[in-house]
């Protein structure tokens, strides 16, 4: 079974890298981009039997720093 | 005074941290990611610059969680005294030591150069040999040194005389222009500014020694 995290900057601390996508998207002309925000996905290979808690435990000591990300599972 | 200093894949400004060391009177011994324990009798824990892990994940988020950072975690739960310089700092965010993290440089640029320091407290070990509101020069080579903390967490550093080094022209971003912190106790500094980068008179800018010989004067007469 997989797993897949989603990790972004939690709302409220700045993302460089976003605003930096969202101008050169201007620079090309894309209208209308009201916001960019960059994020990560990690995906997870897991034996059978694996839980979203464990996945969730995970998150919390490795791959997400919660002072600075949040981040969201999906069960595959 | 006894100092080890850690290496991990990618560190590389543990030979400069073991050089200012020994230059400043300790014995230095170097420390390898993988070992379970410090070695006997460490006073000082080092965790220099570099690029940990190639900055997978996130900056030190790696060597966090590394055997060597266990045993420096329990050093520092027991009183021992822990410097982390740039990736250093880093790493010592991600283990929880001090608070707060590293972002991404806000104008996303990569800077290496010498930056003006406002010297914030001169109590703790690490700061004792200036005085408090002198304005220094260190150098900074980093992409990610904005350090970010909520409201609460930054007013309680200010609060708390935790604040050690303030950038007097914040060049990347981060929160209250802080540039270094200490820990509750005072014994664990977080700083993105090299002081082991100056020196020796031919870094050009020796204002970083007085950070190593404080350390030393308070360690030796502990």
């Amino acid at each position: 079974m997989k797993a897949r995290v989603h990790v972004m900057l939690k709302n409220g601390v700045l993302d460089p890298q976003g605003a930096a996508v969202k101008h050169a998207l201007g620079a090309l002309g894309f209208e209308g981009v009201e916001g960019v925000r960059q994020g990560k996905v990690i995906e997870l290979d897991l034996a059978d039997g694996a839980t979203e808690a464990q996945v969730g435990e995970m998150c919390e000591k490795l791959l997400a720093n919660t002072v600075i990300e949040s981040y969201r599972i999906e069960m595959l | 005074m006894k100092a080890a200093v850690v290496q991990f894949p990618g560190s590389n400004c543990d030979r400069d941290m073991a050089v200012a060391l020994e230059a400043s009177g300790a014995d230095v011994q170097i420390v390898w990611h993988k070992d379970n324990g410090l070695p006997d009798g460490i006073d000082l824990v080092a965790i220099p610059g570099g690029f940990s892990f190639g900055d997978y994940l996130r900056c030190g988020a790696i060597a966090a969680n590394s055997p060597v950072c266990r045993a420096i975690v329990d050093h520092a739960e027991r009183g021992g005294y822990v410097l982390g310089v740039c990736n250093g700092f880093q790493v010592l965010t991600e283990t929880g030591l001090l608070p707060g993290a590293l972002l991404r440089n806000a104008g996303l640029k990569y800077i290496c150069r010498t930056v003006g320091l406002k010297v914030e407290t001169s109590a703790s070990a690490y700061t004792e040999g200036y005085t408090a509101g002198s304005e220094i020069g260190v150098p900074i080579a980093h992409h990610d040194g904005n350090y970010f903390a909520d409201d609460d967490v930054v007013t309680r550093l200010q609060g708390e005389d935790r604040v050690a080094f303030t950038y007097t022209d914040n060049p990347n971003g981060s929160r209250a222009d802080i540039a270094g912190i200490l820990s509750e106790n005072r014994r664990v500094l977080g700083m993105m500014p090299h002081p082991e980068r100056a020196f020796e008179e031919s870094h050009g800018n020796t204002d970083g020694q007085r950070l190593f010989a404080g350390l030393m004067g308070q360690l030796a007469s502990a």
